[in-house]
């Protein structure tokens, strides 16, 4: 193992994610429309509905389609994650995820290879949405184009590794209906990408609380921050945190001595 | 390619030893040991369900053996997994293939993987496909390719990074007779011309080759292992079919 083979395989890992990407056109359209039916349908609808008053980082009182942006970003990233999830279930299933795992490197390798592979691709999808979204008169300062790069990189690893680990955990592809069920939606719901906490605290302190305990919510808030130059240390604290929690618990579960593979009908 | 240690030249293309496994309480294999010497062709024979693929799995150490070790080459399997995995090509039961990339996408992902440069990888493509005369399908995506085309892209995918040891499991699981028997004879050469060591999983009796070295797998347990003549001796039969029922028949009833 040297580092020519290192950066080769993670060439090799990256092209393939990409080459797939673009082979599945409907997933990128999804990935695209789904965003945008919020953006345009319900963000119509709430805005009667909901005001927002002028909490950083915003220095005005916005509309309500300007504020749930980084919301959607964050979807759009969400979204590919748990795809990801589902095609290395289906991969392991099916036996492709064998291919990569008994390639003569660390496995924790691989599989940091396969995550990176999977935000590359998320961030390209955000920014598809970003240049739509732009089209339709949603618009960010221009320079926060420039630095919610890093956010999405954050957030897009951090969502992943949430994929990678509960790829792990799951044994087979029909329960994946469940993670819709129990992870997108409360994940999305339960955060700050469709109405501000504050809000939420003023119908109920419960829920507000789970909000803030959520990492979906303090991933969005670190791409709210970062479209408009701004920077929330204690957002990026978190979703940092919570992927080195989510990656080391995925690696763990792929770890050949103990975890998933070794039970029948895994791997 | 560096030149091998001395001390891994000379050892087997596979050893096992003592390897149990459970599933939970219930035991997959117990006590299997086996030797693979460099350049044979050895069938590993055994009823579904007698604990093939799971032997395969650790082999490829998509898991860890409950007890045992499991050496490639001389590498031990659990202290230098990496050396290990470098001498293996495998080909799992289930195809492994992406269906809407190209067979050379496929290949050279799987270069890739295995650390090779761009030239290295697209000359032992040519090469391996030519072998398995599937070259002129190379820019064709797989989804196109029948189940026998599919098979024989995995078996050259398995062979680009030049291994010491070949694994294959149930590889003719789906296929006709005619080109079952097509890639039964086309690795039978691979062992005669490059000298890899192939350990091939089967429940078909007819795959079997008068001079392929055998280990008889039932329930977990290895019943018999060696050359051909020398199981057909031991169980005093005529035939590996008779052989096999005798020999897994004897336990099942002790």
């Amino acid at each position: 193992m040297t580092a020519m083979h290192c950066l080769r395989a993670f060439q090799g890992i990256l092209t393939r994610e990409a080459l797939r990407f673009l082979q599945q056109r409907e997933r990128f359209l999804a990935a695209l429309v789904r965003p945008l039916i919020w953006l345009l349908v319900f963000a119509a609808g709430f805005r009667a509905a909901l005001g927002i008053a002028i909490i950083p980082p915003y220095e005005t009182y916005i509309p309500y389609e300007v504020y749930i942006v980084p919301g959607l970003l964050g979807m759009i990233q969400l979204f590919n994650g748990m795809q990801s999830s589902l095609s290395m279930v289906y991969d392991r299933e099916m036996g492709s995820m064998r291919t990569l795992l008994v390639s003569p490197l660390p496995r924790w390798y691989l599989l940091a290879c396969k995550l990176t592979a999977g935000t590359f691709v998320s961030i390209l999808q955000a920014y598809a949405f970003l240049a739509v979204a732009f089209f339709f008169g949603v618009e960010a300062p221009l320079l926060g184009y420039a630095t919610v790069l890093p956010a999405l990189v954050l957030s897009g690893l951090m969502l992943g590794a949430l994929g990678l680990l509960l790829s792990s955990a799951i044994r087979q592809l029909e329960n994946f209906a469940g993670i819709m069920n129990f992870v997108i939606f409360p994940m999305f719901f339960l955060s700050s990408a469709l109405y501000p906490l504050w809000k939420m605290r003023e119908s109920s302190p419960w829920l507000y609380e789970i909000c803030r305990f959520n990492p979906f919510t303090h991933a969005v808030e670190t791409i709210r921050f970062a479209l408009y130059g701004d920077f929330n240390p204690w957002a990026v604290a978190i979703t940092l945190g919570s992927f080195a929690l989510f990656l080391s618990l995925a690696v763990l579960g792929y770890d050949p001595a103990r975890g998933m593979m070794r039970r029948k009908g895994g791997a | 390619m560096s030149a091998p240690k001395s001390e891994t030249r000379n050892a087997a293309a596979l050893n096992v030893e003592g390897v149990r496994f459970h599933y939970g309480a219930k035991p997959a294999l117990q006590d299997v040991a086996f030797t693979i010497p460099v350049g044979t062709f050895t069938v590993l024979l055994g009823p579904n369900g007698a604990g093939k693929t799971t032997l395969f799995s650790l082999i490829a150490r998509l898991y860890h053996a409950t007890h045992g070790t499991i050496a490639v080459a001389g590498h031990d399997l659990r202290r230098a997994p990496l050396s290990a995995l470098t001498e293996m090509g495998i080909v799992f039961q289930q195809p492994t293939l992406d269906l809407d990339l190209s067979v050379l996408q496929n290949l050279r992902y799987h270069a890739a993987l295995r650390g090779m440069g761009k030239k290295d990888a697209l000359e032992r493509i040519d090469a391996e496909l030519r072998r398995f005369d599937m070259f002129e399908r190379k820019h064709e995506k797989v989804r196109t390719l029948n189940g026998g085309h599919r098979r024989r892209v995995e078996i050259a995918r398995a062979l680009l990074h030049r291994p010491r040891l070949l694994l294959l499991d149930e590889p003719t699981i789906g296929l006709d007779v005619p080109t079952r028997k097509a890639i039964v004879d086309h690795v039978h050469n691979l062992c005669k011309t490059d000298g890899i060591a192939v350990l091939w999983a089967t429940h078909l009796i007819d795959e079997i080759a008068p001079s392929d070295r055998l280990v008889l797998l039932d329930a977990g347990r290895v019943r018999a292992k060696g050359a051909i003549a020398d199981i057909l001796q031991m169980a005093g039969t005529a035939t590996i079919g008779e052989a096999f029922t005798k020999l897994t028949a004897k336990e099942s009833a002790a």
